[in-house]
């Protein structure tokens, strides 16, 4: 007993050791800059021009400044989450009835599926493309001078500017999105019907259940907690949509602040005036809101014993 | 077949019937898929290999012969963004952050599953929820702490965190509950290995497919973050490929730019993670599906 107590006591230190470098790294690289944050968000602190303001603790005046309606009566951080919200789920949307007729033709051992290696490398293939490049691409392909209005033109339609649309312009930063996405999320759903214990199936198509019944009746309602967390990761990755539409719109979000997202909002504050309060409080938003889906995604894998496995089996790869 | 006269034979057949018309439609909807996730690499391709004059005067679903030439362009002509520059930079970093992300997370991963001590289990968790974090909410007091240190501009602040990557340490912890077995460790210590050793030189060759996965992840992660790098680089030799790449967007709306070239450059900023993902994509397919089964 005094042996073995004293053996796992002379190694425990090199448990230390092992996991110093990350907890270090993980205080000054992240944890400071996240408290500092917060702390940032009380504080005047910008430049004007060449003069710096602050920083001047102003309590909570970011925030009543950030939900507070500008002069055309509109509260932007309220439209930015919309913008934000709409263009994920339009996204979002066809990605998950991509994701989920995919994953069922893979699996079905019916259909017997030839090819698989080939279709699965396809469709994941733009989850690992330059979403920057992907814009560009895309909003080259688009231009009024681009090959989708050539066809168009040579088809004897009007140019259509693609980008000076509302819903064409968010239709493309959703699209897009969809594009990277659904190949990785088809591959998650797959494991996640693998998962599912194969005697079920086979008991279902015994009893002579039609396709439509054991999709309804078996697969979905076991693939529930895959299919939550698959919906609640891609909601907190798409409160994070940043690049593609800051790519196509330099920013801006054209046309007139309708694909304006949180991240480009926040970042319009950071990089420009350098404006550490204001970025700070949107900073502190978005926290809140992650946090509280986060929570979501937690309780619904359950962090108890019973759901300790399921959480573990997705959660490894989704939040890449 | 012999049994066609047989009802339960007419069930089969028509039972057969059902199954070819799902595969037809199941093939198709996987031919539309495959073309959906192509069609824009092909045009991309295609109009690589056209001129300016050409790309102009109409679409065309056929190659041209100014590859070369749109190359040598791109390749060449720095007055708006050097590739060259860009994917050495964009290399740099990659690599690097690769590198430490895996080798570090490994090391947290072991150092968590083989020893017992006080505070690991809260270690494990505290890894477990900041894993749900996005990098951008701290993003305002990392750009301020790194203008306090002097390192702005410089590609530290893009490699020096990925030591501490806790999706990466989620996956590596798994991957070593599943295959490596407390026995290895402690038959290394019994034949008088050191701890460290121990891990560099027995339990790190037993990850080999975890980490070959997360390498090429994180790779590709950082050859296409924009976010941080954009507030980090300021100037234009510092500049990685996302960053050039968003730069383009002036030359596509100005009449004296050259469109060839534009596309050009957008296929040499992806083509290097295109290239290892068609040599690697079975692997890294796999990859994505093992974090999803294992447990």
């Amino acid at each position: 007993m005094s042996t073995q107590k004293r053996k796992s006591v002379s190694y425990s230190k090199w448990g230390y050791i092992f996991i110093i470098p990350f907890f270090v790294v993980y205080i000054f690289c992240s944890l400071i800059p996240l408290l500092s944050t917060f702390y940032n968000s009380f504080f005047e602190n910008y430049r004007s021009g060449l003069t710096q303001i602050g920083p001047n603790f102003i309590g909570f005046e970011n925030y009543i400044t950030l939900f507070t309606p500008n002069s055309s009566g509109n509260i932007l951080i309220f439209d930015y989450t919309a913008n934000t919200m709409i263009m994920w789920l339009l996204g979002a949307i066809p990605q998950l009835v991509f994701s989920l007729l995919l994953a069922i033709i893979f699996t079905s051992a019916r259909l017997k599926i030839k090819g698989q290696q080939f279709f699965k490398t396809v469709i994941y293939m733009p989850n690992l493309v330059m979403a920057s490049a992907f814009a560009m691409l895309f909003f080259t392909l688009f231009s009024n001078v681009g090959p989708i209005n050539q066809m168009i033109t040579a088809g004897g339609g009007e140019i259509v500017d693609f980008f000076g649309g509302v819903w064409t312009a968010r239709g493309i930063v959703a699209f897009i999105n969809f594009l990277m996405w659904f190949g990785n999320t088809t591959i998650l759903l797959m494991a996640g019907i693998m998962g599912i214990d194969q005697s079920l199936f086979e008991a279902a198509s015994i009893d002579g259940a039609s396709s439509v019944q054991v999709f309804f009746k078996i697969t979905l309602p076991l693939l529930m907690p895959i299919l939550v967390y698959v919906i609640i990761t891609s909601l907190i990755g798409g409160l994070q949509m940043f690049d593609v539409p800051q790519i196509i719109t330099a920013g801006i979000g054209k046309p007139n602040r309708t694909t304006m997202t949180l991240i480009m909002y926040l970042n319009n504050y950071l990089s420009t005036s350098k404006n550490y309060g204001m970025s700070g409080a949107i900073s502190v938003i978005v926290f809140i809101i992650t946090g509280v889906l986060s929570m979501v995604v937690y309780k619904s894998m359950g962090m108890g014993d019973s759901g300790k496995k399921k959480t573990k089996k997705i959660a490894a790869k989704g939040v890449k | 077949m012999n049994d066609t006269f047989a009802p339960a034979g007419q069930k089969t057949k028509s039972d057969k019937g059902k199954l070819i018309t799902a595969r037809v439609i199941s093939y198709i909807f996987l031919g539309f898929v495959t073309v959906l996730s192509l069609f824009s690499f092909y045009l991309l391709i295609i109009n690589s290999t056209r001129s300016h004059a050409e790309l102009q005067a109409g679409f065309t679903l056929v190659p041209h012969g100014n590859f070369l030439n749109n190359f040598l362009t791109a390749w060449n002509d720095t007055s708006l963004i050097a590739i060259p520059r860009g994917m050495l930079n964009s290399f740099i970093i990659a690599a690097s952050t690769a590198i430490l992300t895996t080798y570090f997370s490994a090391m947290t991963a072991y150092g968590i599953h083989v020893y017992d001590f006080k505070g690991k289990k809260f270690a494990f968790n505290f890894i477990l929820i900041v894993m749900m974090i996005p990098t951008q909410v701290s993003a305002v007091g990392f750009v301020q702490l790194v203008n306090q240190i002097g390192l702005a501009d410089t590609y530290w602040p893009l490699i020096i965190p990925s030591i501490a990557a806790p999706a990466v340490f989620f996956y590596m912890k798994q991957y070593i509950e599943s295959s490596l077995p407390l026995e290895v460790v402690e038959a290394a210590r019994v034949d008088g290995s050191n701890e460290f050793l121990t891990f560099n030189a027995i339990a790190l060759p037993m990850l080999k497919p975890a980490i070959a996965v997360q390498v090429i992840f994180a790779f590709v992660a950082s050859w296409n973050n924009f976010f941080t790098p954009a507030l980090i680089i300021n100037s234009k030799d510092k500049a990685t490929l996302p960053i050039m790449i968003s730069l383009l967007r002036s030359e596509i709306n100005s009449k004296a730019g050259n469109l060839g070239e534009v596309y050009m450059m957008i296929l040499l900023a992806i083509i290097p993670v295109v290239i290892v993902y068609i040599f690697l994509s079975k692997n890294i397919v796999q990859g994505v599906a093992l974090g999803a089964v294992k447990g």
